[in-house]
């Protein structure tokens, strides 16, 4: 498995870190403080936490005068859902190559 | 299609072919046939038989699950962390033969089997069909 795809299957299996990262997605780019609230956890856990999702590439920060913004990045999650894409694509092309076949063995 | 409870997923590919039944069969099921469209294969219609496609890019390890002449064909497909199934069914039509590959599994990477909080990641995966079908 590519070591990127490991970063983010692990930064996901924390409960903590999938809550900050779900909460990104649905109320859009938020300060570490305003995620603290409500976090259950301390600020410097959620910093370490939304550095773990940062290399993974889940979420991406900003600099807003001195405070620093983290948004949700959720294309980074395709990985996910990839090998049914990949085995569509890949048994579509089959398929023709079938069928390709096929006529040949008419012949 | 996601299914939650296991985070299985299904693929499937579906043509009519105008071609009989036996013919399909035939290209589906002998080795050499294989090769010319699927990959090269030490595949025989053997319940049980271990065989492997092997491609450029890796190898898929596979079992002999279901043989029934002309009208199912199952075997498992394992590449890499994908653990899954491949089931061939032919119907005979008017003409030819409708032709189904249903490929249903999952990767073994997925979080869920990282243990712990499994009962989060059946509603994390519907929110993420949402976000990748708002993606394309």
């Amino acid at each position: 498995m590519p070591p990127n795809q490991d970063l983010l299957f692990r930064s996901l299996a924390d409960p903590t870190r999938r809550a900050l990262f779900e909460r990104l997605c649905r109320e859009g780019s938020q300060t570490v403080g305003a995620l603290t609230e409500g976090s259950g956890v301390s600020q410097p856990a959620v910093s370490k936490h939304l550095g773990v999702l940062k290399r993974a590439g889940l979420v991406a920060p900003t600099q807003d005068g001195r405070q620093t913004r983290y948004s949700a990045r959720p294309a980074a999650l395709a990985p996910l859902a990839d090998w049914t894409r990949e085995m569509q694509t890949f048994w579509e092309a089959r398929f023709d190559a079938l069928e390709d076949l096929m006529k040949r063995m008419d012949q | 299609m996601i299914d939650t409870a296991t985070a299985t997923r299904t693929v499937t590919v579906e043509r009519d072919l105008p071609h009989r039944p036996g013919k399909v069969w035939r290209a589906l099921t002998e080795s050499h046939l294989i090769g010319e469209w699927l990959m090269q294969t030490d595949f025989r219609p053997v319940e049980g038989h271990e065989f492997a496609f092997t491609a450029e890019w890796g190898t898929v390890k596979c079992r002999v699950v279901e043989v029934t002449p002309r009208a199912a064909l199952t075997y498992s497909w394992d590449a890499d962390e994908l653990r899954s199934t491949v089931q061939w069914t032919l119907t005979e039509i008017p003409g030819g033969t409708r032709l189904r590959m249903e490929q249903t599994g999952f990767r073994s990477d997925q979080p869920m089997y990282y243990g712990g909080a499994r009962q989060g990641w059946p509603r994390f995966l519907d929110a993420l069909e949402t976000v990748l079908a708002g993606m394309e």
